[in-house]
């Protein structure tokens, strides 16, 4: 782990554990440029939970690839305790790549068919010296599956990929993104392809992992119940065309939204009680139901075209920037931005969740 | 709604399939309800329970592996006759699906034709069936497409020219729905109809199903893993679980008052997005093998309610409020009186 080293170039005492402050990833195709990600500054503390949330297309996956080092962002910088991952010589930022690992969404795609269960798992062990010998591998390996609840490990460790059901497979793939000691997991939708009842066990593992680990979590969700269970003490960035449109502690953001588009979002969430079922309102409240495509982004608030509180000549005009509605949270849009200001919290009840 | 006979009659149907020149599993078996007119019935359940296969076997729509060894299948025609579905022959079966009963499939790009326009597929389809009797002409073809169209909220003049590629997720699954109901159904089977769109794509859905129900009065099966969405739809519920039905009530029976310590345990695993904060649990295990079903009820190894008696016993459905036009609520579990499904609330909302 690194402890230490030269004061200009070594973790900064207090830094955040990874932080992104104005990255943008803006791809560039036949047809132009297409910005997936714009602008955006989060912060993860150690054993802290961020949830990034929103629709598919959002940039959500961007910006975790950016944070793990996976794509070098195009504008800003992404800080691992404080020191600029872009800026790490070949040594560190190996030790980064080994503190942040991923957890992709597909545990039928990500793991390697023809490798068992110990193979896949004890890769990363062997490969960073971890593990000295195939004993002390096998031995290592057991502990990390006995970690996420695959027990006996014996009866797992030999096991290959089709032997295993998908949710013992994510536990797998957590296994292994855990044999490093990571300091921050990125878990993109990785819980999106489970069942039900094996879901809830993925999540409470995951939290049992943030709790005695002290991992950090990003954690990446289309689903805000999801957001809600497992993001509960941390906070939630809610993203929409490549920016963040509101953020803040998760229990604000979805108990109490302010921005349309979450607001709109919470409102279509399906909710197991008929009774709260019958009160949603058709559409979400929004006024279109279609995402603007990135190639042709709509002038000043993007999502103008679809927000209930649209107000012409500002909204189309001038993109809001997120700034603070109150003490901890911020939020991207002109009307909410005025209506706090003017100490009236309550917004028109169109949207009201 | 009524109380006459039921749309859809279904007995003690089998669904089989074939996996070995000796062997073979039952991957639906002995399932029982009545459906009446204008009711949506949601089939809920984990993967592997089931449930797309009873949705496939209702249209007898199974791949050639899959039989129906027994059971019977009785479906009341627009014409008021009572057809047995497992009788049908070929040609019969096939004016009979799309005309009396159509399904929606998972996966709404495997769906279509990619190298069809979208105006053609439904062109196509309205042209191999007959329409009130009379082949359709080119006109009228057309105009019914629009209509369809409409009645999902999508632009004729834009859909009917593309092809399935150019279009997003959420229009195909929704041109799909539309495509299902072009010669009328009384009966529509959705497979999975929201999995894999986003949530405010999926709430577009949800509205256009509601509202298409309310217009054209059709009944409606729709199967999902997700209770949420069967909170929203449905009518009845009835839950899955290895190949039977286990728990049936209205939406209310079965969210508020579940009885089977299954059905508790799947709505114990959904976390709710309003409000506060529930512990959650998931079910312990995984659902058993088909192949290698043990004596008893095949839930009783995952189950805290089981005792002796559950090894023994694989308990049929037992009535807890009977009412009338099927919706009474039954539960196949022999200690159903003791289940609770108690929610913990661990943080309450601010």
């Amino acid at each position: 782990m690194p402890d230490s080293v030269s004061a200009s170039t070594g973790p900064k005492f207090g830094a955040p554990l990874m932080e992104l402050s104005g990255v943008s990833q803006i791809f560039q195709t036949k047809k132009g440029e297409r910005p997936a990600v714009r602008d955006v500054t989060l912060t993860v503390n150690a054993g802290e939970v961020l949830c990034l949330v929103g629709e598919s297309g959002c940039g959500k996956t961007t910006t975790a690839r950016m944070a793990a080092g996976l794509a070098k962002p195009t504008q800003g910088s992404v800080a691992y305790n404080g020191e600029d991952i872009w800026g790490m010589d070949k040594d560190r930022f190996a030790e980064f790549r080994t503190a942040v690992q991923y957890v992709h969404q597909d545990p039928y795609a990500s793991l390697n068919p023809i490798r068992s269960v110990f193979k896949s798992v004890s890769a990363p062990l062997r490969k960073h010296g971890l593990a000295k010998n195939n004993h002390q591998a096998w031995e290592q390996a057991a502990e990390l599956l006995r970690r996420v609840d695959l027990t006996p490990p014996e009866s797992y460790l030999g096991k290959f990929p089709h032997q295993l059901s998908g949710g013992q497979r994510q536990r797998v793939s957590v296994a292994r993104a855990l044999s490093l000691n990571p300091k921050l997991i990125i878990a993109d939708e990785s819980t999106s392809m489970l069942d039900v009842s094996i879901r809830v066990g993925m999540l409470n593992m995951l939290g049992r992992l943030r709790d005695e680990l002290g991992v950090g979590f990003i954690f990446i969700t289309h689903d805000l119940a999801i957001a809600k269970y497992f993001g509960w003490e941390g906070r939630t960035a809610v993203m929409y065309l490549g920016r963040v449109v509101e953020y803040g502690p998760t229990q604000q953001v979805i108990n109490d939204p302010e921005h349309p588009y979450t607001r709109a979002l919470l409102n279509a969430v399906p909710e197991p009680d008929p009774d709260i079922a019958a009160q949603k309102l058709p559409g979400g409240g929004l006024r279109s139901a279609d995402i603007p495509s990135l190639a042709a982004l709509p002038s000043g608030c993007t999502f103008h075209p679809r927000c209930p509180l649209f107000e012409e000549g500002l909204c189309d005009v001038i993109s809001p920037e997120l700034s603070l509605i109150d003490s901890r949270r911020e939020v991207a849009c002109h009307v909410v931005a005025r209506e706090a200001h003017r100490g009236a919290p309550d917004m028109p009840a169109a949207v009201s969740s | 709604m009524s109380d006459e006979t039921p749309i859809l009659s279904v007995k003690d149907l089998v669904v089989r399939y074939t996996t070995g020149s000796k062997s073979h599993v039952d991957a639906v078996r002995g399932v029982s309800f009545d459906l009446y007119r204008g009711q949506s019935l949601a089939l809920v359940g984990e993967s592997g329970c089931g449930k797309t296969t009873l949705g496939l076997g209702l249209l007898r729509l199974l791949p050639r592996l899959g039989s129906v060894p027994s059971g019977s299948l009785r479906y009341v025609g627009k014409n008021g006759k009572t057809i047995d579905v497992l009788k049908l022959g070929n040609a019969a079966l096939r004016r009979w699906r799309w005309q009396e009963a159509a399904i929606v499939f998972q996966g709404a790009m495997n769906s279509f034709n990619p190298v069809l326009r979208i105006g053609d597929q439904m062109a196509d389809t309205m042209k191999s069936h007959l329409v009130d009797g009379h082949r359709p002409g080119k006109a009228e073809i057309l105009d019914k497409s629009a209509e369809m169209l409409r009645a999902v909220r999508l632009e004729p003049n834009q859909v009917l020219p593309s092809y399935p590629h150019e279009l997003s997720g959420g229009m195909r699954q929704r041109v799909l729905i539309a495509m299902s109901l072009l010669l009328d159904p009384r009966l529509l089977i959705l497979d999975e109809p929201t999995t894999a769109l986003d949530i405010l794509t999926q709430r577009a859905i949800v509205d256009v199903l509601a509202d298409l129900r309310e217009r054209l009065g059709f009944t409606m099966i729709f199967i999902t893993h997700d209770l949420a969405l069967a909170a929203e739809l449905a009518d009845r519920v009835a839950t899955m679980y290895a190949g039977r039905i286990i728990e049936t009530g209205s939406v209310r029976d079965i969210f508020s008052h579940s009885r089977h310590p299954y059905t508790a345990g799947l709505i114990n695993a959904v976390p709710p997005v309003t409000r506060d904060l529930p512990t959650l649990a998931s079910i312990p295990g995984s659902p058993p093998s088909l192949a290698t079903l043990p004596a008893g009820c095949a839930f009783r190894d995952r189950c805290s309610y089981s005792d002796d008696r559950c090894a023994t016993i694989d308990p049929d459905l037992d009535m807890i409020e009977e009412r009338l036009n099927g919706l009474s609520h039954a539960a196949a579990c022999l200690n159903w009186k003791d289940v609770k499904s108690p929610r913990e609330v661990v943080a309450a909302d601010a």
